[in-house]
């Protein structure tokens, strides 16, 4: 026999055959594999049969218009016969603002609700960078979302005109610049403060002046005396500023030109506007402080190092709630007497330590998972170690984390709830408690629940397919 | 092929190396190195794997750390003065064994990044830059793909580029074939014997005794952390000195 051989021609690519491919082969692949899987499948349809069949006359049998549980189960009993189940929505339809809103003033609702819209118009140029069309996605459903709902909660006309005329021009910015609507996102925070809490305008302007403040000291003082030396007086003056011309200079400004709206006390905020205000501020600034708290981890400095490391076990060391009960209770014995430090801000703290102490772990984990070449690479071109890490390291190991950061915040998202263990008015716990205490819903169960957790699920997995949307946008390696 | 002795090489000394030692903890991996480089000179290390000259040319932009005595690269001496590392790490080029190429940006980004952020060249014409040597390399046409679409040649040739556009006066070389496929071997060498054509200062680790014959003015045998033998290529291949020169040149040779 030869062992010769000589192709002449190259082969053409075949289709398969027809029982290796549509849904013939996924069913006999997925479902009907062996007998096992065949009582498998038969068992779990039997499964999906007995729950839908049992939940689903209380969901067909929904009441959207009573004024009380009895009303509901007559409604019920008269429409589907004695004995039959059926959800009270008429709950939700009566208490739905206290679900959202707390005991915020119902004049004043139009606060919170432009804070809401203007919270994406300020997330959109940070989640979809430079990308114009997203940016009108997004910005042109704010102006829409508060067109309407700035006119359903009866918004003063000047704070009405004025807030889709910024919300108009936020449109028409991110299609001109794209890059400018970032300024937006940085007057937000004191902005949003504003709105919520209200008072004097000037107390937030005042107070971030304090930011301006850090940064001309620290772009006076960096060319005489280093970057991290400027850094640390920048701080000092702003905490100095904070601490002493503040509330002087926003009062004076507030008796020479008096502006502002009526003030809300926080006991006054509760539901969803509370899970929002501290989910929203926690995510934002637990991000920076795990990223610090990371790299300080790995630093070569003792002192860092260990303050890092003592910070992240000790905080993640703890349940949140220990950590909530010193916001309420003990963080008033620390802190000099006669000083009133708003309950939701201190709350916001402890829970913005607790998300940065995981963010820090998850993303030393992004880090380890960088080849070493990378730093070698960053260090061989000359890079100084904050710009190896701004432009080379982070972004990478960031982009390695996603799916992991995402989910400590969802956690955090969630764990907001929490705060009703020291007399917050949480959407799940404090607010349904109001609405069962009610004579005319008590006894309601599931309704109440059902709605909150349809809300969260709204948030959680909406922020669940941004984070894949992020991973697929920044999938570069082609593996 | 170029001929070696075409090529110039001045009497100024680009690095000097006097009584270098390094340990790792208790293992001591570089021994009493002394050695000098003129600029324009191409020098080839070789020998055993272990035997301490990727660690060498490391050394030489403070990858990594010599406890005992005196580097000198371009008149800076390296010590802990973050300073001066960041100024010899900006003359000095490295290209890697494993590309080390920035996964996350384009290859054109990888190109610009160092001399924008570095030595804060405009963006127009950092990417000009970029593009030069893009061409010189001979893939210009894949600026705006990411390292991961490229062949191992290519991004090895976009390693070199990259190094190359912050315009350094001394090249370094750790394996940088090792890890390609025979095919690609020729294309990253005939880059890097176009480099050498030009008179760049060349430390290159390599067992590639084909490019040490080709350009060459000097090839370093080290075994042990120490230099072993050093000469003319043509001497050194033709008539080692020491026993274990000999074998290291008959089994990477004899086969």
């Amino acid at each position: 026999m030869s062992v010769s051989f000589t192709r002449k021609e190259m082969l053409p690519p075949l289709p398969p055959p027809v029982g290796e491919r549509g849904v013939v082969k996924w069913a006999r692949e997925n479902l009907f594999s062996s007998p096992l899987n065949i009582a498998l499948t038969v068992l779990g349809v039997l499964i999906v049969w007995w729950l839908v069949s049992a939940s689903l006359p209380w969901w067909l049998n929904s009441v959207w218009n009573a004024s009380s549980l009895g009303e509901c189960r007559e409604i019920v009993a008269a429409r589907a016969g004695e004995g039959a189940t059926g959800a009270c929505w008429a709950m939700i339809r009566e208490r739905w603002h206290q679900f959202i809103f707390g005991f915020y003033p119902p004049s004043e609702y139009w606060r919170p609700v432009l804070a809401f819209g203007l919270l994406f118009a300020a997330l959109a140029p940070v989640l979809f960078s430079g990308e114009k069309r997203n940016l009108l996605i997004v910005l042109g459903s704010v102006t829409v979302f508060l067109a309407v709902t700035l006119w359903l909660a009866e918004t003063p006309v000047v704070a009405l005109v004025l807030s889709l005329a910024l919300a108009v021009v936020l449109v028409a910015v991110s299609q001109i610049a794209p890059g400018k609507v970032l300024w937006f996102t940085l007057i937000y925070p004191p902005l949003c403060y504003w709105l919520l809490w209200g008072g004097s305008i000037w107390s937030p302007i005042v107070a971030m002046a304090g930011f301006a403040v850090l940064y001309a000291v620290f772009r006076l003082a960096s060319p005489l005396i280093g970057l991290a030396p400027a850094a640390g007086a920048g701080v000092v003056a702003a905490v100095l500023w904070w601490l002493y011309l503040d509330v002087p200079i926003a009062s004076f400004l507030q008796s020479a030109l008096p502006f502002g709206i009526d003030a809300i006390n926080s006991d006054r905020f509760g539901g969803f506007l509370l899970a929002i205000v501290i989910g929203v501020t926690g995510i934002s600034f637990s991000l920076p402080i795990g990223i610090l708290l990371a790299l300080g981890r790995q630093s070569d400095m003792l002192i860092v190092k260990t303050l890092s490391v003592g910070f992240i076990e000790f905080i993640r060391g703890v349940p949140l709630i220990t950590l909530l009960f010193t916001a309420s209770l003990l963080l008033q014995y620390f802190l000099p007497p006669g000083t009133n430090f708003d309950i939701i801000l201190r709350v916001i703290i402890l829970v913005t330590f607790f998300a940065a102490a995981y963010l820090a772990e998850v993303i030393r984990g992004g880090l380890a998972a960088l080849p070493r070449g990378q730093y070698e690479a960053a260090d061989a071109l000359g890079l100084d170690y904050w710009r190896a890490q701004r432009l080379i390291i982070l972004p990478q190991a960031l982009k390695i984390s996603i799916p992991s950061i995402v989910s400590t915040f969802i956690g955090l998202f969630k764990d907001t709830t929490l705060v009703a263990f020291v007399g917050l008015m949480d959407p799940l716990k404090g607010v349904t408690q109001i609405v069962r205490a009610d004579i005319n819903w008590k006894g309601i169960y599931w309704e109440p629940y059902i709605f909150v957790g349809a809300i969260f699920f709204v948030f959680c997995f909406g922020m669940s397919r941004y984070s894949m949307y992020l991973e697929q946008k920044l999938k570069t390696d082609h593996r | 092929m170029a001929e070696a002795s075409k090529m110039q090489v001045s009497d100024e000394v680009a690095i000097q190396i006097r009584g270098m030692n390094k340990w790792y903890g208790q293992f001591h991996v570089l021994r009493d190195i002394n050695m000098t480089v003129n600029r324009g000179e191409r020098i080839v290390i070789c020998g055993p794997s272990g035997s301490g000259k990727s660690t060498l040319i490391r050394c030489i932009n403070r990858l990594e750390e010599h406890q005992q005595g005196q580097i000198i690269v371009d008149g800076t001496e390296l010590t802990n003065d973050l300073k001066n590392i960041d100024k010899v790490r900006s003359e000095v080029g490295m290209v890697f064994q494993h590309f080390n190429l920035f996964p996350h940006l384009t290859i054109l980004e990888n190109c610009t990044l160092a001399p924008i952020w570095v030595r804060k060249v405009p963006k127009k014409e950092a990417e000009e830059t970029a593009m030069h040597f893009l061409r010189k390399v001979k893939i210009p046409e894949q600026a705006h793909k990411y390292p991961g679409q490229l062949s191992g040649g290519q991004q090895q040739r976009v390693a070199i580029a990259r190094s190359l556009c912050m315009r350094p006066r001394i090249m370094l070389f750790d394996e940088p074939t090792s890890a390609l496929d025979p095919e690609m071997i020729k294309e990253v060498l005939d880059t890097m014997i176009e480099l050498a054509e030009e008179g760049m200062t060349m430390l290159c680790v390599t067992h590639e005794m084909g490019f040490a014959q080709a350009v060459a003015n000097r090839v370093i045998f080290m075994d042990q952390g120490q230099i072993v033998e050093q000469n003319e290529p043509k001497e050194f291949f033709n008539n080692p000195q020491s026993e274990r020169t000999k074998l290291f040149l008959s089994q990477i040779l004899g086969h």
